[in-house]
């Protein structure tokens, strides 16, 4: 068993930030006026002349970066997932993703954990946003390693990504010596037979205690860790909805738009079945420390487990 | 610049405001007004102004343009077309489909075009992200754009502008194209942007206003350009739809294509004014 580590994904992002940038000259590191809290402040120390805070005006730092990228440079700009791909949403589809340039956006505080900020900055819709955007790939790591991983792969791909943040410390579950970032493949994180559950992000944790906790009650239940949301492992789902005949999603976003409507998109084309989508229901967060809000949307272990044995009763 | 290059400069403008005038009439659709605004200042940038090279137009240490007023592109396409970017006929084909010449400017399928835009207000901080591309690798390629005046009134030219000033890009020149209307109404009447050149200044830029039309003041307004240790505005007055007699100042030309008989009336003119410039 792999040591766990606890650590925000946010914070993983700005060290991956930083080791890549030794060895890629090319790294420019954009921010908000969020560097404190996105953690580009960890890269800012290390390379000042490669960072540049572009102030509180996001939409800027968007079009900043697309001229950084049209002019060969390799940038990652960073904000709040709520300003950066709310208030940016027409810079980033229009000066990045359609001249398809190689920008990468980091969106941190997303969820509602974000917590006591409440519901201006608990962001529960950038996924959607970002889905629909020609081209765009939609990351949304677990855990330490996975960002640090998925960081590492997402500026080596050439292309506009959308990388998404957390803000709460949560602890890893894969292990570095095994652990393998393959992009746009799910991850199997426990076999089964009868149901499948598919997570993405913080929520996998969450997912892999509940589904644990019904192995040991002597259920038979599958769990995929989605990290890229697009585009999105196909086959693995349509291999899931084949062999256990039903999905229940989890995710902290709104239930529209996020990786349940993802998933349902490709079963209904491909394989029919019953998919259950556990996020937040169209409607706003408020304030209140994360760990609570998590529990009272249902998105920790026990509210994912008594889901999962409602599914499999029917 | 001597009579000869002057002469020269305004017999390519007057080629340019031709291909807008095909490229709209032909596409049915399009901005003839700003495009013949700007033309003067499309051409003196191609032609006179910028290091460039057509037949490598990715060329690294190349100077950079951005049309941030994007709409404004079928004389851009001209001037490009008239440099050996791609050939002339394809203005014919302006906004078809399957034609290379988007309807705004799409960096990925036209040769020339440095960044694709449109949408208003954009533009203008991509041609900033350049400008410190070039400052990060110590080159000394300049980047320019074009705004509108109407443009003006996007909030986020004022953040570019900032950060311009902030980051002391002095190898930023933005050019605005004040022909004072817009697709409302006149710029007065619509939102109220003016005045344009204080309001750079504020933002720590260095600016002048002159006739966008006279090519010896926007030669004189680059040199000034080049000399200033601070970004750039120039702020050229024109006339909307200039070189077609009843497109002249007439807010109903921003966005419309001439017509069969428009059209014949326009080339007409501008043929003229070609004789007239080659006599």
């Amino acid at each position: 068993m792999a040591e766990i580590i606890t650590k925000a994904t946010r914070v993983s992002f700005g060290e991956a930030l930083c080791e890549a940038a030794a060895t890629n000259p090319d790294i420019i590191v954009l921010d908000a006026d969020l560097a404190a809290a996105t953690n580009t402040s960890i890269f800012a120390k290390a390379y000042p002349e490669r960072f540049c805070d572009c102030g509180i005006a996001e939409g800027n730092m968007i079009g900043v970066a697309a001229g950084l990228a049209a002019s060969g440079k390799l940038p990652v700009a960073a904000s709040f997932a709520m300003f950066a791909t709310g208030r940016a949403f027409e810079q980033i589809r229009n000066s990045v993703a359609y001249p398809n340039l190689n920008v990468k956006i980091a969106g941190s505080h997303a969820g509602i954990s974000t917590g006591e900020d409440g519901a201006t900055h608990q962001c529960l819709e950038d996924i959607g946003i970002m889905r629909t955007i020609p081209g765009m790939v939609v990351l949304n790591p677990a855990d330490h390693w996975e960002m640090k991983a998925a960081t590492k792969a997402a500026l080596e791909y050439d292309g506009p990504v959308y990388i998404r943040l957390g803000r709460l410390a949560v602890d890893s579950f894969n292990d570095p010596d095994t652990y393998k970032f393959e992009w746009g493949k799910g991850i199997t994180l426990e076999e089964g037979s009868d149901i499948t559950v598919i997570a993405t992000g913080l929520c996998v944790l969450e997912s892999l205690k509940a589904v644990r906790e019904l192995k040991a009650e002597g259920k038979s239940v599958r769990l995929i860790n989605i990290h890229t949301i697009k585009p999105i492992d196909r086959e693995l789902i349509i291999k899931a909805a084949k062999e256990t005949g039903r999905i229940i999603t989890v995710e902290e976003h709104n239930v529209i738009g996020g990786l349940g409507d993802a998933v349902c998109e490709v079963t209904s084309a491909e394989c029919p079945v019953p998919v259950r989508r556990i996020g937040v229901y169209d409607r706003f967060g408020y304030s209140g420390p994360a760990k609570e809000l998590l529990e009272i949307f249902g998105l920790t272990a026990p509210g994912i487990k008594k889901v999962i044995e409602e599914e499999l009763a029917k | 610049m001597t009579q000869e290059e002057r002469r020269n400069l305004e017999i390519l403008a007057c080629k340019a405001r031709i291909g807008a005038i095909i490229g709209t009439f032909n596409a049915k659709s399009g901005h003839p007004g700003g495009s013949l605004s700007a033309a003067d200042m499309f051409t003196y940038l191609y032609f006179k102004e910028m290091n460039v090279d057509p037949a490598n137009p990715c060329w690294e240490d190349r100077d950079r343009f951005v049309l941030s007023k994007g709409h404004c592109c079928p004389s851009l396409y001209a001037v490009l077309a008239l440099k050996g970017y791609f050939a002339w006929e394809e203005l014919s084909v302006l906004r078809h489909v399957g034609a290379m010449l988007q309807g705004h400017p799409d960096m990925k399928g036209t040769p020339g075009i440095d960044m694709s835009s449109g949408s208003l207000g954009q533009g203008i901080s991509a041609a900033c992200g350049m400008a410190l591309a070039a400052k990060l690798d110590k080159k000394d390629w300049r980047v320019y754009t074009v705004l509108g005046d109407g443009e003006c009134e996007e909030g986020e030219v004022w953040e570019a502008a900032m950060f311009a000033g902030h980051k002391g890009l002095d190898n930023l020149t933005v050019i605005v194209d004040c022909n004072g209307l817009q697709i409302d109404g006149t710029t007065e009447e619509v939102g109220g942007v003016e005045p344009i050149d204080t309001k750079f200044e504020s933002f720590g830029f260095d600016t002048v206003i002159i006739n966008g039309h006279d090519f010896d003041e926007i030669e004189e307004a680059m040199a000034k350009a080049k000399a200033s240790d601070k970004p750039f505005a120039i702020i050229m007055k024109t006339i909307k739809g200039k070189g077609v007699s009843y497109m002249e100042n007439q807010v109903g030309w921003h966005g419309k294509a001439p017509n069969a008989e428009e059209y014949k009336i326009a080339i007409d003119e501008l043929e003229q004014q070609l004789k007239e410039l080659e006599a």
